[in-house]
C-alpha cells in the first residue's frame, strides 16, 4: 500500500508539472503581448519594455517558468532599486492589473468557491442519492415518474438559465437583498449569514448536478438489487431495511464515490456561471475576469494550474478511498 | 416420520408480456427433520422457484403464489406463502436457510466473511460483535475452512469456490435451522470439490439434525445424498419415490430418460448414452395433456390418444412410489428394460 502510494504521488506530481508546463507555454505563443497591457493607449514604447521588465516578461520562457517554479518556494522578488517589492511564498506571480500578488487575489477567492462547492456538493448528493433511492425502489410507480421527469428537466436546463431564473424568484419574493449579494461573510463569524449568502448558488449547481447523480443511483440500485448476494441476505432474514442501507447502498454507491469527487474537484476550480449570476467573488469570476477585461496572464495561469491540482489530487484522494471501500482493489 | 415441511398444491406463475408463464405448477411434497429430499429436473422445470416460493424470496409483486408451504414449528404449523412477508423473514436464517448455485456471486464482495456471517448469527442471538466473530470462527471450523481464525476476517474474493460454499454453508447453519434448502450447491464446483461440499451437506444433516432439500440436475449428486427424490417436468412433478425405486424402478417415461443419458457401473460396457430428443414446452403455453408427450417414445402405446388430450394424474402405483403417466405397470416395466437394453 505505502509503494502505490508513493508511486500514485510521484505520479500525480509529474502530472501537475506538466500542466503548468503547457500553461506556461500556450500563453507564450499566444499573439498578446501583457506588457503592451499594462499601460493605457498613450503608453511609450520605453514605458512598456520598463514593465515588461518588472513583469519577467524580457527572458525566455523556460527562465520565466523557472522562475515561476521558485517563486512557489521561496518569496519572489519584482523590479529592482527604489521599484521593487516583492511577493511571499508560495508567490504565484504578480497582478498589474489588479496591483497584487496573484497568491493574495487567490487567497481571497478560494474561501468563496470552496464555499459553493462544498454546499452545492452535499445538496446535491442528499437530492440525487435519495430520490434516486426512491425511484429504484418504488420502479414503475408515480415517485419512479416524477424522479425521471426531474432528471430530465435538471439536465437539459443549463445553470445559465436555470440560475438567472432562481435568482429572479428569489430576487422577486425579497429573500436576497440584491445590495447585499455576493458580499463574503465567514461561516465561522456567522453561519446563518454564510448559508444565507449561498443557498440560491447551491441550488442552482444542486439542480444540474442532483439530476444526473439520481439518474446515476437509480440505476445503480436496481442492478445491485439483483445481485445474487442481496438475495443471499433476504435468505439470511435481514429486514428489508438493513438490506437496502447496509447491503444494496454500500455496493450501488460506490462507483459514485468517484465520480462525485471528481464533480467537486471541478467545481473548486471555479464555477463560472454560477458564481456570474449571483456575484460570487470566487476562482471562476477571477479568471473569467483576467481572461475577458485585461488579460491577466499570472492570475490565468494560478487559477489553471490551481484547477488542475485539484482535479489530479482528487482523483488520489478518490483512488485511496476507494481501496477502503473495495476490499478486492486492496490487495491488487 | 412427522413431515417438517409440507408443500401443498403449490403453483407460482409470472405475469409477462407474452403471457402467463406457469413455473411451478400444482406441486406437492414433504420432507421431515433428518430425511434429504432430492428435486431433479433440467433448467426452466421450476425446481428454484418452488424452494424460493417456500422461502418467500419472490417479490410479491411479480410473482402469482398459490397453494401451501406449511412448516410444522415447534410453536405450531405456519404457511409461509399466507404468512405476511414480515412474519416469513423472521422465519429465513432461524427455521429455514438456503444456499445457492454460485458461491462466486452469493457473497457481498465488501464484506469479510467473518463480518457476514456475525450478521445473520446476530440477527436471532443476542451478544457483541466479538461474539459474532467467534461464532462465525467456530462454524468455519465445522464446515472444514482451513485456519478459521485468521480466515474469518478475509474477504469473498480471497477465497476459492469451493471454500465459499463452506461460508455460505457455514453462514446458512449459524442459526441451527431446521430446514436447509440447497439450490444446485455443487453445480459451479470442479467434481472432486463436490463430493466434499455433498458430504459436508450430509455431515451438517446429521450434526444439526435437519430437514434438507436439494435441488439440482445432476442424478449423480442425488444417488450420494437423497433419501426421496422428486422428478420434476415442466412446473410438474411427475415421479415421486425413494432413492432406490427411483434408480432400480423409474416409473415415468422421463426419469427413464434421465438415467438412460447418465453413465452407469453396473450396467454394459459399450452402451451409449441416450439424451431425450426435443425441447421441453414452453411454460407459457403449455400443450393440452402430458407436458412430455412430444419427447416420449412410448406414447403411441396408450390408447384413445389419452396423452394428448388428458393430463395424467400423480398415481400411486406402487406404496410410496407416485408418477404421471398414463402407462400401465406392465407397460412401464417393458419400456425399463427396453431403455436399459438399448
Amino acid at each position: 500500500m505505502l509503494k502505490y502510494l508513493a508511486r500514485r504521488l510521484a505520479a500525480t506530481l509529474m502530472v501537475i508539472t506538466l500542466v503548468s508546463m503547457s500553461v506556461f507555454l500556450i500563453f507564450d505563443v499566444l499573439p498578446m503581448d501583457p506588457a503592451r497591457l499594462t499601460c493605457g493607449k498613450g503608453c511609450s514604447p520605453a514605458v512598456i519594455e520598463a514593465n515588461r521588465h518588472r513583469l519577467g516578461l524580457d527572458v525566455p520562457v523556460q527562465v520565466q517558468y523557472g522562475r515561476f517554479v521558485k517563486g512557489l518556494f521561496v518569496d519572489r522578488q519584482y523590479g529592482d532599486g527604489a521599484a521593487a517589492f516583492s511577493c511571499p511564498a508560495p508567490a504565484f506571480g504578480y497582478s498589474f492589473n489588479r496591483h497584487e500578488c496573484v497568491t493574495t487575489l487567490i487567497a481571497d477567492a478560494l474561501p468563496v468557491t470552496f464555499s459553493l462547492a462544498i454546499g452545492a456538493f452535499f445538496l446535491w448528493l442528499l437530492i440525487g442519492i435519495s430520490l434516486g433511492v426512491i425511484a429504484a425502489k418504488r420502479q414503475g410507480k408515480w415517485q419512479d415518474k416524477a424522479s425521471t421527469a426531474f432528471v430530465l428537466f435538471g439536465i437539459s436546463l443549463p445553470t445559465f438559465i436555470s440560475g438567472i431564473l432562481i435568482l429572479l424568484m428569489a430576487l422577486k419574493f425579497r429573500l436576497i437583498d440584491p445590495i447585499e449579494m455576493g458580499r463574503w461573510v465567514s461561516p465561522f463569524e456567522s453561519p446563518i449569514g454564510w448559508a444565507k449568502n449561498f443557498i440560491f448558488p447551491w441550488l442552482t449547481l444542486a439542480l444540474a448536478f442532483a439530476a444526473t447523480y439520481t439518474r446515476f443511483t437509480r440505476s445503480n440500485v436496481l442492478e445491485t438489487s439483483s445481485e445474487d448476494y442481496i438475495r443471499t441476505a433476504r435468505a439470511k432474514g435481514l429486514s428489508e431495511k438493513v438490506v437496502l442501507r447496509k447491503h444494496i447502498l454500500r455496493a450501488a454507491l460506490a462507483p459514485i464515490l468517484t465520480i462525485a469527487g471528481l464533480d467537486f474537484a471541478g467545481l473548486l476550480g471555479g464555477a463560472i456561471i454560477t458564481e456570474n449570476i449571483f456575484n460570487l467573488p470566487g476562482l471562476g469570476r477571477l479568471s473569467i475576469r483576467a481572461v475577458l477585461n485585461d488579460y491577466d496572464l499570472p492570475v490565468i495561469v494560478a487559477t489553471t494550474l490551481l484547477a488542475a491540482t485539484f482535479v489530479v489530487v482528487m482523483n488520489l484522494l478518490v483512488d485511496i478511498a476507494y481501496a477502503y471501500i473495495d476490499p478486492r482493489v486492496r490487495v491488487a | 416420520m412427522k413431515p417438517f415441511l409440507e408443500v401443498k398444491n403449490l403453483t407460482v406463475s409470472f405475469p409477462t408480456e407474452d403471457g402467463l408463464v406457469r413455473a411451478s405448477n400444482d406441486v406437492s411434497f414433504t420432507v421431515a427433520r433428518g430425511e434429504t429430499l432430492a428435486v431433479v429436473g433440467e433448467s426452466g422445470s421450476g425446481k428454484s422457484v418452488t424452494s424460493l416460493a417456500v422461502m418467500g424470496l419472490h417479490s410479491r409483486r411479480s410473482a402469482n403464489i398459490s397453494g401451501q408451504a406449511i412448516l410444522h414449528l415447534p410453536t405450531g404449523p405456519m404457511d409461509t406463502i399466507s404468512a405476511t412477508p414480515e412474519a416469513v423473514r423472521k422465519l429465513r436464517g432461524k427455521s429455514m436457510a438456503m444456499i445457492f448455485q454460485d458461491p462466486m456471486s452469493a457473497l457481498h464482495p465488501y464484506y469479510s466473511i467473518g463480518d457476514q456471517i456475525a450478521e445473520a448469527w446476530a440477527l436471532y442471538n443476542k451478544g457483541s460483535k466479538a461474539d459474532g466473530i467467534r461464532r462465525a470462527t467456530e462454524m468455519l471450523e465445522l464446515v472444514g475452512i482451513p485456519e478459521p481464525g485468521k480466515r474469518v476476517r478475509e474477504f469473498p474474493h480471497q477465497f476459492s469456490g469451493g471454500m465459499r460454499q463452506r461460508v455460505m454453508i457455514a453462514m446458512a447453519l449459524v442459526n441451527n435451522p431446521s430446514l436447509l434448502i440447497a439450490d444446485e450447491p455443487t453445480t459451479a464446483l470442479d467434481v472432486t470439490v463436490q463430493s466434499q461440499i455433498l458430504k459436508l451437506l450430509k455431515d451438517m444433516q446429521k450434526e444439526f439434525n435437519m430437514a434438507v432439500i436439494l435441488i439440482t440436475h445432476d442424478l449423480g449428486v442425488v444417488a450420494e445424498v437423497a433419501d426421496r427424490v422428486c422428478v420434476m417436468y415442466a412446473g410438474k412433478i411427475v415421479e415421486q419415490a425413494e432413492i432406490n425405486d427411483i434408480y432400480y424402478k423409474p416409473d415415468h417415461p422421463y426419469t427413464i430418460g434421465l438415467l438412460n443419458s447418465i453413465p452407469r457401473v453396473d450396467q454394459l460396457e459399450g452402451r451409449r448414452l441416450q439424451a431425450i430428443p426435443g425441447q421441453p414446452p414452453s411454460l407459457i403455453s403449455l400443450p393440452k395433456g402430458c407436458a412430455f408427450r412430444s419427447r416420449c417414445s412410448f406414447s403411441e402405446q396408450v390408447p384413445d390418444n389419452r396423452c394428448a388430450t388428458e393430463v395424467p394424474d400423480l398415481n400411486e402405483k406402487l406404496e410410496g412410489h407416485f408418477s404421471r403417466c398414463h402407462l400401465t405397470e406392465t407397460q412401464l416395466t417393458r419400456a425399463r428394460s427396453l431403455a436399459g437394453s438399448k
